[in-house]
C-alpha cells in the first residue's frame, strides 16, 4: 500500500513541484544555472524567412559574453540578422528588476510549463513586458514573449537536446514584425519576370519575420574577447 | 565573305570615334569603382533604407567586386545603347556620307551579302565592348574589392546570393547583355539605311531607346499592360533575371537556381525576332534602294 502510494506521489510530482514553487524563487533557480555560463562560442547553421529577403541557409558562429553581448557571425560570406530579436539574452532578462507574476500553468507542445510576466520596476524602460514560459521541471525557459515600445512583441522559441545540462538551446526561432522594403523601380531598374514576390505574398506590411538557429556544437566557458563583439 | 568582314572591321577600328566608347566605359567605370572604394558604405545605407535601423547590415562583406559589378552594369547598361548607336548608326549612313556607298556596291558582291558583313562587324564590336565591360567592371573589381556573396537590392526584397553561384550568372548575363545590345545596333543599322550621314540614324536610335526605356520604368498600368511587353527596352533588362533565384517553402534561397527562367528565354527569342526584324527589313529596302551617294 505504502509502495503504491510513493507511485503515485512520484508520477504526480512535476505537476505538483510546478505549483509547488514561487515564482521568484524559479527565476531564482534559472538565474543560477544561467549564471554558470560566462561565455560560449557556437556553430550554428542559420535560416532566415523574412519576407522581403531572400537568402540562402548559412553556416555562422554564434559568440555570446555575460551578461547581453551576441553576435553572429558569418565568416564565409553575408548573413543579415535582425538585431534586436537576437540581443534578447535571457540572463539579462532573469537578471534584470523586474515585478514578477505568475500567470498560472499551460500546456506548450505538450509540455506543462509555468507562465511568468515580468513586468519591469523602471516604468520608462524600453521593455513593457515578458512573458517566460518555463519548463519548472527541469529549470528550463521554452519559449520568451518580450513587448518593447521600439519593436513590438519578439518572440524567442527555444529545444534542448544535447546541451540540455547547461541550459543551452539545441535550436533557437527568433520571430519579429519585419517592416516594408522599398526602392523606387528607377533606381533598381528591375526585370518584370512576372514572378514579383509581392505579387505572391501581397502587403508586406504588418508581417512577421523569422529566423532560425540550429547550433551543433558549443564552446562554454572559454574566454571571449570584447573585441569580438564590436 | 571573310575578306569582306575583314575590311568593315578595319573600317570600324580605323575611326577614332569606335575607341571612344572603350575609352568612355573604362572611365566611367573607374569613377564609379573609385566612388564605391572611396565611401560605397553610403550606397550600401542607401540601398537597406531604414533596414539597416533593424538588421546588421555587414557593410564591409557586402562592399565586394561581385557586387560592385553589378552595380556598374545596373547604371551602365542603360547607356551603353547610346555608344553602340555611335557605330552601328554609321554602318552605311557612313558610307553614304563620304561618298563610298556607290562604289562598294559595284563590287561583285551581293547587296544582302555586304548588309550580312556590315551587320556581323557591327556585332563583333559590340561583342567586343561587352568583353572590354565585363573586363574591367568584373575583373577589375574583384582585384580591388575581392570576392564575398552578393547582395541584390530589387524594388521590393533584398537578395543574397553566395559567392560560388555567382561567376556562371555573370557569364550567363554578359551573354544575355550582347543579346540586347545587339538588338540596338540592329534598330541603328536598319536606320542607317535610310540615311545619307550618321547623325540621324545615331541620334534617332537614341531617342528611341530613351522613350522606350522611360515606358518601360514608367509604371503606368495602361502603358504596363498595353505598350510595355512590346517595348525591346522591357526585355533589354532579362539579364537581371539571372540573379534573382528561387526561394523555398520555408522562405531561402535556392542556390543554382532562377526565379523565372522561362520569362528570360521569352525574353531572348522577343530580342531575336527583334534583330531578325530590323536586319531583314534593312536588307529588304537597301536592296530596293537606289543609291546616288
Amino acid at each position: 500500500m505504502l509502495r503504491q502510494l510513493m507511485f503515485i506521489f512520484t508520477l504526480f510530482l512535476p505537476i505538483l513541484s510546478l505549483h509547488a514553487q514561487d515564482p521568484e524563487v524559479l527565476i531564482k533557480n534559472i538565474r543560477e544555472k544561467l549564471d554558470k555560463i560566462n561565455d560560449y562560442q557556437a556553430e550554428a547553421g542559420l535560416k532566415t524567412n523574412i519576407p522581403f529577403l531572400q537568402v540562402p541557409d548559412a553556416d555562422v558562429e554564434v559568440f555570446y559574453k555575460k551578461p547581453d553581448k551576441i553576435k553572429i557571425k558569418n565568416e564565409k560570406g553575408i548573413s543579415l540578422v535582425p538585431k534586436e530579436s537576437v540581443s534578447i539574452s535571457l540572463y539579462s532578462l532573469v537578471n534584470g528588476k523586474y515585478q514578477v507574476i505568475d500567470a498560472g500553468s499551460d500546456l506548450l507542445n505538450g509540455t506543462p510549463v509555468r507562465v511568468l510576466k515580468l513586468l519591469p520596476a523602471n516604468e520608462n524602460a524600453d521593455l513593457v513586458l515578458a512573458t517566460l514560459y518555463i519548463d519548472a521541471a527541469k529549470t528550463l525557459v521554452l519559449k520568451a514573449k518580450i513587448t518593447t515600445r521600439e519593436n513590438g512583441t519578439d518572440e524567442v522559441d527555444l529545444s534542448y537536446g544535447k546541451y540540455i545540462q547547461a541550459s543551452l538551446p539545441d535550436k533557437i526561432v527568433f520571430s519579429f514584425n519585419t517592416q516594408d522594403y522599398k526602392l523606387p523601380k528607377g533606381v533598381t531598374f528591375d526585370y518584370d519576370d512576372g514572378a514579383s514576390k509581392k505579387n505572391e505574398t501581397g502587403n508586406q506590411k504588418n508581417q512577421r519575420g523569422k529566423i532560425e538557429l540550429s547550433f551543433h556544437t558549443y564552446r562554454i566557458n572559454r574566454g571571449l574577447e570584447d573585441s569580438i563583439f564590436k | 565573305m571573310w575578306q569582306l568582314l575583314q575590311i568593315e572591321l578595319f573600317k570600324i577600328f580605323r575611326k577614332s570615334r569606335t575607341y571612344i566608347s572603350f575609352g568612355a566605359i573604362g572611365a566611367m567605370v573607374i569613377i564609379i569603382q573609385a566612388a564605391l572604394k572611396y565611401d560605397g558604405r553610403s550606397y550600401i545605407e542607401f540601398l537597406v533604407g531604414g533596414l539597416k535601423d533593424s538588421l546588421e547590415i555587414p557593410y564591409a562583406n557586402i562592399l565586394n567586386g561581385y557586387f560592385v559589378c553589378f552595380i556598374i552594369l545596373n547604371l551602365l547598361l542603360i547607356h551603353i545603347p547610346l555608344l553602340i548607336a555611335l557605330v552601328a548608326g554609321d554602318s552605311i549612313a557612313g558610307e553614304a556620307n563620304m561618298g563610298t556607298l556607290r562604289l562598294i556596291v559595284s563590287k561583285p558582291v551581293s547587296r544582302t551579302q555586304l548588309m550580312l558583313v556590315k551587320f556581323l562587324a557591327t556585332l563583333i564590336y559590340t561583342a567586343l565592348l561587352l568583353i572590354w565591360l565585363a573586363f574591367i567592371s568584373l575583373a577589375l573589381s574583384i582585384l580591388f574589392f575581392g570576392t564575398n556573396d552578393i547582395l541584390i537590392a530589387r524594388n521590393d526584397a533584398l537578395e543574397i546570393i553566395r559567392a560560388n553561384d555567382v561567376m556562371w550568372r555573370y557569364l550567363a548575363a554578359f551573354a544575355f547583355a550582347t543579346v540586347a545590345l545587339s538588338t540596338v545596333a540592329a534598330l541603328a543599322f536598319l536606320l542607317s539605311v535610310f540615311a545619307e550621314n550618321s547623325i540621324g540614324p545615331i541620334v534617332l536610335t537614341i531617342s528611341i531607346v530613351i522613350v522606350f526605356t522611360l515606358l518601360s520604368e514608367m509604371q503606368i498600368p495602361l502603358y504596363d499592360r498595353t505598350i510595355k511587353p512590346f517595348l525591346f527596352t522591357s526585355h533589354m533588362l532579362a539579364w537581371k533575371g539571372f540573379f534573382y533565384t528561387k526561394v523555398d517553402a520555408a522562405g531561402s534561397a535556392i542556390p543554382g537556381t532562377i526565379e523565372n527562367l522561362g520569362a528570360i528565354m521569352k525574353s531572348f527569342f522577343v530580342l531575336m525576332a527583334y534583330i531578325a526584324g530590323f536586319v531583314s527589313s534593312a536588307i529588304i529596302i537597301f536592296n530596293r534602294k537606289d543609291i546616288l551617294s
